[in-house]
């Protein structure tokens, strides 16, 4: 019973329905691996166990009375960018310390009532600028894999933990490939639907028109589960999409013959590591061998530009999303100053991190007037060409398959001084988030012991499509829920 | 035509917010009327700007400032957006408002005034939406002696419209003519009830002079902080002149913005044009576009009442006087009861409007000033209105008495002919009752039938007044003044 942990949630609802085991056990199996491993691996700012508990009985009592979910009992890590009503909210960053919201985000509200259990509120790189989850006020998360090495980032702490065994499933947030690069780094499946599919209401706001929650899991079916959950249409969040949500899980299992697979050429370059692509190459292959037409001739030579699209847009957004944080209604506030205006700028002076005000200083300047037309503009213009090359690319295709990072998980520390290189880790998965597509990442095998992740990109609200392919591959990889040893008494 | 005017000729152009009548406010459901409420009860998470919230249109001012644009002869676009004006100020609480820059909900109409060189079109350049901010209290400790501050948000998000004009006004006068018909078509439209002295209408000037004959603007002066029709009117007097003076002396007058000191009846500078904000305006994320088609405007078309222009041409080609006209189209309720009561009283068209008219103007306007009260809570109906003015007509009961039958049926909204039976008030018809009276009234006033003998024509007045006073105002004047020459004259 004490590896229960280790259970995917589809195994761990079986378990859970035929009374082989109960939530409370389910849950305090996962409790006490929390507390053998969460030490060295640092995957969470505010861990919950009274809550889980709580949450655990509860979910003990639907089962009795038969309405559970197949969420109701899973243990689950919510990235602390998301709100929780009564729970911390920090967005990892310090000027949100202590924040105790007052109301629920939507993906939380969708979570509890299908019964979920939250173990705790995973790290991040602060407001979720960031690729390694270095960026947090509250300590770097390790990698479950080689703790010297990052997560990757921005949802750094909840694909850690998903790694690690904390939790079985948990929520992260995608603005530039937040949920993909670290559930790569860290041998996981992330899966960054398409913008609109999941309501933001409730999630801390980074670049408005990029961030979209998606799940983490150990499987592709896991993921599934999490965003059926979480996924459709909310009148408090005008961006998200009308249509009801398909009930996702009748993609799993099919048979992909004949689908037809785009490998976009320019996506093996910047640096791509050999271990990488020979892994990614494979998996390319296996679609091939079950029954894919897979082309190499596709081109979407504006893949380039996506960086700095980014880099002007979400930074420009975040100037703005973060004016808020000025001390006055809630978090943290530098009390010590003698003037309004000193309270607000020493507040938002020893609130906000380095990375932080770099942004909203990036941000900023590309609003300001006489800017704004080389940079801002340019940026959305630059941004509808890559949406059209997209568009004309899902008229040829089914999907488009790519490495999701260039690298494996790199040194903590080795890129912090250099943000460009940090800011290049995320070149794979920033043209598909800022064209807003649904894109999977999904372990496709190990370079040097460490996991690599293939991306699977799909046509706008075609969530089907990403995943009937992603299941297939990961069937065929057999890579699933392969959880890393976590060496015993590390930091 | 002012002191100045021979020399240099004044260009004004008014921006006006005005706050709309809606439940809710204009991105979250709490409701937008906060007069007399306690500080910071009317808040919630989206209009606190909570970590996370988003906003969502409220439907109403959209189709409340559409009324507006139509009613101001805008045209109203197809595609319109929101943008973020981003400014740090604690009274807003995301640190920048939601509001509109380059695609205006409205643009180009134009509202006729009349003006002492007679009429005058000023040009609307555009209405668009916005939301309030809320409201800094500055206080003083009495113990200590310090200033603070405090913050009420219970205005912040309520919805606000700015109506921008063309610099087509010319003297104070008819800046104050621009913001009557304004304000009187807002009232006519239920769009809001614009009243400057509790905020709901607020109005910055935009002034400055040019020599005669010289074709080019001068430096334009931004006036705020007036709180009436008459502080508009009265600073830009005052700015008027000091621009004059100044130019008179050979100065340059700087692009500023000045502030309107009510008791000192004084304008002082308040920042220059290097001071001036950069509101890195920046398409609202949050929010989708608007678009506008036909058949919606064409319904709001369909709903608009007739305009007090239309009504007030109406009113005079039946007859009446431009004073009589402007004075009924001066509020909706008003000239709706005279149209009413118009209708009701039937028969000729001339004499009902002038009978109408005369009461409306008459007993009906004086009760509504008394009362503070609006004519639609009127007791006295047109319907019954009509019927007191039928039966003095036919002589039943006096002017006199019908004064008195109104303030009755304005009191209790009985029926006028049961006022009149019950009071006893019918017109006196019996020749043989009034010849009483009259010989009561000769036989009691020897004075008075001296002076009539000694040739005083006058003194058959007082004793007609004698024969009034007698019969409670029952007799009918001309045949009790026809009774006592009569009976004199017989002497």
């Amino acid at each position: 019973m004490s590896d229960l942990w280790r259970l995917t949630a589809h195994e761990a609802h079986e378990g859970l329905r035929t009374r082989q085991f109960s939530a409370v056990e389910l849950t305090q199996s996962t409790l006490d691996r929390i507390d053998a491993v969460e030490g060295a691996v640092h995957a969470f700012i505010t861990p919950t166990p009274e809550l889980a508990r709580q949450q655990a009985e509860e979910a003990d009592r639907r089962f009795a009375s038969g309405t559970a979910t197949p969420l109701t009992g899973i243990p689950v890590g919510v990235k602390d960018l998301i709100v929780t009503g009564g729970v911390q909210t920090t967005a990892g960053s310090r000027i949100l310390e202590g924040f105790n919201p007052p109301f629920d985000s939507h993906v939380y509200e969708q979570i509890r009532r299908a019964g979920a259990v939250m173990v705790g509120k995973t790290n991040l790189d602060e407001f979720a600028m960031g690729s390694s989850t270095e960026h947090s006020a509250y300590g770097p998360t390790h990698n479950p894999w080689n703790l010297e090495l990052v997560p990757g980032g921005s949802s750094g702490g909840s694909a850690a933990a998903v790694a690690a065994g904390e939790c079985i499933i948990s929520l992260g947030s995608d603005t530039g490939g937040s949920i993909r690069q670290p559930a790569a780094l860290c041998g996981v499946v992330g899966f960054d639907p398409t913008y609109g599919r999941v309501s933001r209401y409730g999630i801390v706001a980074f670049g408005s028109s990029l961030d979209q929650v998606g799940p983490i899991g150990r499987d592709v079916r896991d993921a599934a589960t999490m965003l059926d959950a979480i996924g459709g249409h909310d009148p408090r969040d005008s961006t998200s999409n009308p249509e009801p949500m398909p009930d996702l899980r009748q993609y799993l299992g099919q048979d992909i013959r004949g689908l037809r697979v785009g490998v976009p050429r320019e996506y093996f370059g910047y640096g791509i590591e050999d271990g990488v692509r020979a892994s990614v190459e494979k998996a390319i292959a296996t679609l091939e061998s079950l029954g894919c037409t897979v082309d190499r001739e596709l081109s979407l030579p504006s893949t380039e530009h996506a960086l700095a699209v980014y880099y002007l847009i979400a930074p420009s957004e975040a100037s703005a999303n973060l004016a808020r944080y000025d001390g006055v209604r809630y978090g943290f506030s530098d009390r010590d100053a003698s003037t309004m205006w000193e309270n607000i700028e020493h507040t938002r002076g020893s609130g906000f991190g380095a990375e932080v005000k770099r942004r909203i200083m990036l941000g900023t300047y590309a609003l300001s007037a006489g800017y704004y037309d080389a940079y801002y503009k340019k940026a959305q213009q630059v941004r509808t060409v890559i949406h059209r090359e997209f568009e004309e690319a899902f008229k040829r295709y089914d999907v488009i398959v790519t490495p999701t990072s260039p690298t494996v998980a790199f040194p903590i520390g080795a890129k912090t001084d250099d943000p460009y290189a940090m800011y290049l880790n995320d070149i794979f998965t920033l043209p598909s988030a800022v064209t807003g597509l649904p894109a999977i990442s999904l372990p496709c095998g190990l370079s040097d012991n460490l996991p690599v992740g293939v991306q699977v990109i799909g046509n706008f609200f075609d969530e089907g499509s990403v995943l009937r392919v992603a299941h297939a591959l990961e069937t065929a990889i057999g890579f699933a829920n392969r959880l890393p040893e976590i060496a015993p008494g590390t930091p | 035509m002012t002191a100045t005017a021979t020399r240099y000729e004044t260009i004004i152009g008014l921006e006006v917010h005005v706050q709309l009548l809606t439940n809710s406010k204009m991105f979250c459901s709490c409701a937008a009327d906060y007069s007399g409420a306690e500080p910071n009860t009317h808040v919630c998470p989206v209009c606190l700007g909570a970590p996370g919230v988003l906003p969502v249109i409220n439907e109403r001012a959209i189709e409340l400032i559409s009324l507006t644009g139509l009613a101001l002869h805008c045209s109203i676009a197809p595609f319109s957006k929101f943008d973020r004006k981003n400014y740090p100020y604690p009274d807003l609480p995301k640190g920048y408002q939601i509001s509109q820059y380059d695609l205006p909900i409205c643009a180009g109409g134009y509202l006729d005034v009349v003006t002492a060189d007679g009429p005058r079109r000023v040009g609307i350049t555009r209405i668009h939406m916005e939301e309030d901010t809320g409201r800094l209290l500055h206080r003083v400790d009495p113990v200590t002696g310090e200033g603070y501050s405090l913050i009420d948000l219970n205005r912040a998000g309520a919805p606000l419209m700015e109506i921008v004009s063309e610099p087509d006004i010319r003297t104070p006068a008819e800046a104050r003519e621009y913001l009557v018909r304004l304000r009187q078509i807002l009232r006519y439209i239920g769009v809001s009830t614009a009243n400057m002295e509790d905020g709901q209408m607020r109005c910055d000037a935009n002034i400055s002079l040019r020599p005669v004959g010289q074709a080019e603007f001068g430096a334009k002066v931004e006036v705020k902080n007036m709180n009436s029709f008459r502080a508009v009117h009265d600073a830009l007097v005052f700015e008027e002149l000091r621009q004059a003076e100044a130019l008179d002396r050979g100065e340059r007058i700087p692009q500023e913005t000045r502030g309107w000191v009510d008791d000192r009846a004084v304008t002082v500078s308040q920042r220059t044009k290097e001071e001036a904000s950069d509101y890195r305006y920046f398409p609202e994320p949050d929010l989708p576009p608007l678009r506008f088609n036909e058949a919606y405007l064409e319904s709001l078309r369909a709903s608009l009442p007739e305009l007090p222009e239309a009504k007030r041409n109406r009113f005079l080609a039946l007859g009446l006087s431009d004073h009589e006209a402007e004075t009924l189209v001066e509020t909706r309720d008003r000239a709706e009861f005279f149209e009413a009561l118009k209708a009701r009283i039937g028969g000729d068209e001339q004499r009902a409007t002038k009978l109408a008219a005369n009461w409306v103007l008459g007993e009906v306007g004086r009760w509504a000033n008394e009362t503070g009260q609006n004519l639609a809570d009127l007791p006295a109906t047109p319907e019954k209105l009509a019927k007191l003015i039928q039966m003095a007509e036919e002589g039943a009961i006096t002017a006199a008495a019908a004064k008195e039958v109104f303030s009755a049926v304005a009191e209790s909204g009985e029926d006028p002919a049961t006022v009149v039976e019950k009071r006893g008030l019918a017109t006196i018809s019996g020749d043989d009752e009034l010849t009483a009276v009259v010989r009561d009234a000769i036989a009691g006033n020897a004075q008075a039938v001296a002076d009539y003998h000694a040739g005083k024509e006058s003194a058959i007045k007082f004793l007609v007044g004698q024969v009034m006073r007698a019969t409670r105002g029952r007799a009918d004047p001309q045949k009790a003044t026809d009774l006592l020459a009569a009976e004199l004259d017989s002497k």
